[in-house]
């Protein structure tokens, strides 16, 4: 090399460094509500030792924590906790959806059950499966790394342009087609807001 | 044993029992539930109260009520077990609350209120006890939508630049 450095010194991007670091060392926050809980215990054990990924730190403060990994259903009166956890987690931080309720809800389309988390937070990564095996969430882990790889930034840039909600919204119309009980628009139990976008939309 | 005449002759004729397989039901009017109940503990020695629930008969064929609230006792000297019905309607359901008799009864009271909207009088404590206390419907009634009326929808969107 013209420059000639040393043997044990190398150039690289500051981002890149940055990226390297966190993604070999995510710290996940373990919001365990369900079943999926004990299969999210079963990645971090020895068998399948997450460990091996860098990910085993699993700290039960939300402050500590970089990866919020939702495994099992969220039900409305959890949803402002989850919320909460969320805002409380330091910059940079991602999240995975880990099975089929907390992606979308999955058998439990109930009134008090959330239609998945990506409604109401910002998901990176969704894991299907009733539950997903411990290797999915280690591939989910992997891929986690390598997003973190590519689209990370030392200053958290990454996210700034992220200011509109990806996940469908809250209330859809379709939604209300799947409700088959006529009783409920007869009893007018719909907000206002949610019934003049259900309008707007058809 | 508890007889059916022995009540009978306590508390009128009002009073009308059932059986199915070797279970015993006790229909009672709400007028005289406390009574009855209260003779149960007494004299007939039912000194536990297994649970409180309710049924809504909403659509149900041949029903004439909208509620029974079920009382599950059992007396555990001999093992006696004896199921006691009230039947009220909207639309202000209610009943005397058990919780003289059985300090149990209490949240099992709250529950019924809390899912049937049936009120206890004379509870001491009458709140919602599973759901979050500003929701406003009784979930277990037949008219209320399985899907809910909106509930799970109100909650602000966090967006990821935002959080
Ligand atoms: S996806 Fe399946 S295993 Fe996971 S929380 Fe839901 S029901 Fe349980």
């Amino acid at each position: 090399m013209a420059v000639g450095l040393p043997e044990n010194i190398f150039i690289t991007r500051l981002d890149a460094a940055a990226n390297w670091a966190r993604s070999n060392s995510l710290w996940p926050m373990p919001f365990a509500t369900a079943c999926c809980g004990i299969e999210l215990m079963a990645t971090a054990a020895s068998r399948h030792d997450l460990a091996r990924f860098g990910a085993e730190v699993m700290r039960f403060s939300p402050r500590q924590c970089d990866l919020l990994i939702v495994a099992g259903r969220v039900v409305m009166k959890m949803l402002p906790v989850l919320q909460r956890i969320w805002l409380q987690m330091p910059e940079p931080k991602w999240c995975i959806s880990m099975g089929a309720c907390a992606c979308s809800g999955g058998v439990f389309d109930t009134y008090a059950v959330v239609q998945g988390v990506d409604r109401f937070i910002p998901v990176d990564m969704y894991v299907p499966g009733c539950p997903p095996r411990p290797e999915q969430l280690l591939a989910a882990v992997i891929d986690m790394q390598e997003k973190v790889r590519r689209t990370g930034t030392i200053m958290g840039r990454e996210f700034v342009s992220r200011d509109t909600s990806t996940g469908p919204s809250p209330f859809d119309l379709q939604e209300q087609y799947r409700i088959e009980d006529s009783r409920l628009v007869q009893l007018g139990g719909f907000s206002a807001a949610a019934t003049s976008t259900a309008e707007g939309d058809a | 044993m508890v007889s059916l005449a022995e009540l009978q002759a306590q508390f009128g004729s009002g009073i009308a029992e059932r059986t199915f397989r070797d279970n015993r039901f006790i229909d009672v009017p709400a007028e005289q539930l406390l009574n009855v109940l209260s003779a149960l503990k007494t004299q007939f020695s039912f000194n536990m109260l297994i649970d409180i629930t309710a049924v809504d008969w909403l659509d149900y064929e041949g029903a004439t009520d909208r509620f029974s609230v079920v009382y599950l006792l059992l007396n555990v000297d001999s093992g006696e077990r004896i199921t006691v019905r009230a039947a009220v309607n909207l639309p202000d359901p209610a009943l005397p609350s058990v919780c003289s008799l059985w300090m149990g009864a209490d949240w099992m009271e709250r529950e019924v209120y809390d899912m049937f909207g049936i009120s206890f009088t004379d509870h001491p404590d009458l709140r919602r006890i599973l759901m979050p206390e500003e929701f406003s419907a009784f979930p277990l009634r037949k008219d209320y939508p399985l899907k809910g009326r909106g509930e799970r929808h109100n909650f602000p969107v966090i967006t990821r630049s935002e959080g």
